[in-house]
């Protein structure tokens, strides 16, 4: 089969030497190749990622099998490792921070988006930027010498005496425990639901606007009745992505949540999450069962994350894109 | 004006005065924290924190002086490791890619970016420490370098898609090969929004602990080579943080102070490089 130099035909990629050494006689095959190694290895990466998470917790999957997510008992001792105390930490810990975080950032959007000058605007969304930034140790040390102690004397017992007849409210205020790292969550993903959903907001077209404000809305009509579900899709897309970065969220939680793997109904008790138990015993993990139940939770993590991201970024994707015709970036 | 209507416009200006002050929460607590941190920690900044090694367990005083070698040792190898595929992978997605491909690549990396960063520790743990059996500065610096590709791939990307298509055809009408068009034009038009992207990378992983805790471990002494596990200033903040001496405490949130203004430095320093514009726009 005859080729000429510079077309690249299907013969081309077969493993002949000849047809090798003609590809890369070209610099620019060269430079492609290159850049194609580097994107590949990307994927490399997040495929290897998942091998190994999937392969070192083949031991504790044989072992347990689904009976991990619905036992109780984490016992490193008596080789017993039951992953629901970390899974219920996890999701209890992540609602409470979407209650808060959810309509103090879509409410910021609004403002955002709808009402103040593009200037402001978009100086307000780079200090919330800036506190996406802030690394999350930092909010564990703001976690465990302010907020413990203010949760203690302060906001447990008043919660107690004006809704302790809720089992959410009962039970000893030790400061640490499930709300307060639920509210330290939520004062970390809030920029997230911030920035996302003005972005989303910006994105529905003008006329919407106008349209409901010449039918005479007022203002917060127009925002609320017509933008906003116009936005819907993708104020539900960063608020995945939020949920997503709760639930991953490691060190902040770790230093607040009290590391106890029990199942409580009341928010003042001290609980545990996946991601908190895998910072504790990771390096102290003795013996492949215990490492593997770890890994275990470790792919559980991933698993989540993988699915509310991937369902976030479809979403956003849609709303933007049928919005304003331009994908972000 | 009749009730309904009243009420319609009471409505409105409460419901948007909220959403201010929703916007003033959220920004509050940022200025908040800072003015914390600079109370808490500022009185504990000394030369000595950043040039002494952490006293005895037990004993005041003492610095971090190997925390902040070690921070700065994985910062490196991060950069080492994930700048060049970062930014090696923009190029393909931008300028060599075809249709398929770079929407997985583009889809994958943003999936990437949001594992969480204890799992990526996980792999940096099997990848590397279990095959070596010992704790090391490569583990960190390698899980720091996987958190740092997906941004810079994404970020260079997008400022190459920005530089104007007639800089490149000019290229071609001088004569030059793709990737000469590209080494040459393209990524030198694109160079301080790619530079600026880097940074913010570096800035963000320069905060993480979770993915250090079993990768680069910790470490009261300085940590020679590559190969021996090393302090850092994240892991050294949530060690004291969570110790039991009050000196510890005092020491966590100097280091604390000298993290964040680290990164909201870098943050606010890379804002302000590229609101004076890319190099292409002026022409």
């Amino acid at each position: 089969m005859a080729t000429t130099p510079n077309a690249a035909t299907p013969a081309d990629l077969a493993w002949s030497p000849r047809a090798l050494l003609r590809r890369i006689r070209s610099a620019d095959e060269i430079a492609h190749v290159i850049t194609l190694i580097a994107a590949a290895t990307l994927l490399l990466i997040t495929v290897l990622l998942v091998y190994q998470l999937w392969v070192l917790s083949a031991e504790a999957r044989a072992k347990f099998g689904w009976s991990f997510f619905v036992t109780g008992t984490w016992d490193p001792v008596a080789g017993q490792f039951g992953a629901l105390p970390f899974i219920y930490g996890t999701l209890v810990t992540s609602a409470v921070a979407l209650m808060l975080a959810v309509p103090l950032g879509v409410g910021g959007a609004i403002f955002l988006a709808e009402l103040a000058p593009p200037k402001l605007s978009s100086s307000l969304t780079f200090v919330s930027d800036l506190l996406a930034a802030v690394p999350s140790v930092i909010y564990g040390l703001l976690g465990v010498f302010l907020l413990v102690p203010i949760m203690r004397t302060t906001i447990q017992p008043a919660l107690k005496r004006t809704l302790g007849f809720l089992p959410l409210f009962q039970g000893p205020a030790y400061g640490i425990g499930f709300l307060t790292a639920g509210i330290v969550l939520a004062v970390m993903i809030v920029p997230f639901v911030l920035s996302v959903s003005r972005e989303v907001l910006l994105a529905v077209p003008r006329d919407q606007r106008e349209a409901a404000l010449a039918l005479g809305a007022t203002k917060w009509e127009s925002t609320w009745k017509v933008v906003v579900p116009a936005a819907r899709i993708g104020i539900f897309g960063s608020v995945f992505l939020a949920l997503a970065r709760a639930l991953g969220e490691t060190m902040a939680v770790t230093m607040v949540i009290g590391n106890n793997p029990k199942i409580a109904a009341s928010l003042f008790s001290p609980g545990y999450s996946i991601a908190a138990v895998l910072a504790n015993e990771f390096s102290e993990a003795t013996g492949n069962l215990y490492l593997s139940a770890l890994i275990e939770l470790g792919l559980v993590l991933f698993l989540l994350t993988f699915i509310l991201n991937g369902l976030a970024r479809l979403l956003i994707l849609v709303t933007t894109a049928r919005g304003s015709g331009v994908l972000p970036t | 004006m009749n009730a309904r209507l009243m009420w319609r416009k009471t409505l409105n200006v409460t419901m948007l005065s909220l959403t201010g002050v929703c916007v003033l929460i959220t920004v509050s607590v940022l200025f908040f924290i800072l003015g914390y941190l600079v109370y808490n920690g500022g009185k504990d900044l000394s030369w000595n924190f950043f040039t002494r090694l952490p006293a005895p367990v037990g004993e005041v005083g003492g610095g971090m002086a190997n925390a902040i070698l070690g921070s700065l040792k994985l910062l490196f190898l991060a950069a080492l490791f994930g700048v060049p595929i970062g930014l090696l992978g923009g190029v393909y997605l931008s300028e060599f890619g075809g249709r398929t491909l770079p929407f997985i690549v583009r889809y994958t990396a943003d999936l990437l970016n949001g594992v969480p960063s204890i799992v990526i520790g996980i792999f940096a743990y099997a990848l590397i420490v279990m095959p070596m059996h010992h704790f090391s500065t490569l583990a960190g610096g390698f899980a720091l370098g996987i958190m740092v590709i997906p941004t810079v791939l994404r970020n260079t990307e997008s400022f190459l898609s920005e530089v104007p298509s007639s800089l490149r055809e000019g290229a071609f009408a001088m004569g030059a090969n793709k990737w000469k068009m590209v080494a040459t034009v393209v990524l030198p038009a694109a160079s301080r929004g790619i530079l600026t992207g880097v940074l913010l990378a570096l800035a963000r992983v320069a905060g993480e602990t979770a993915p250090l805790l079993f990768t680069a471990f910790g470490n009261r002494y300085w940590s020679p080579g590559w190969m021996q596990p090393t302090s850092s200033l994240p892991v050294i903040i949530y060690t004291y943080a969570t110790g039991p001496y009050e000196d510890w405490h005092r020491q966590a949130w100097a280091a604390g102070l000298v993290l964040l203004g680290l990164v909201l430095v870098t943050n606010i320093l890379v804002r302000a490089f590229l609101s004076r514009g890319t190099s292409f726009e002026r022409s």
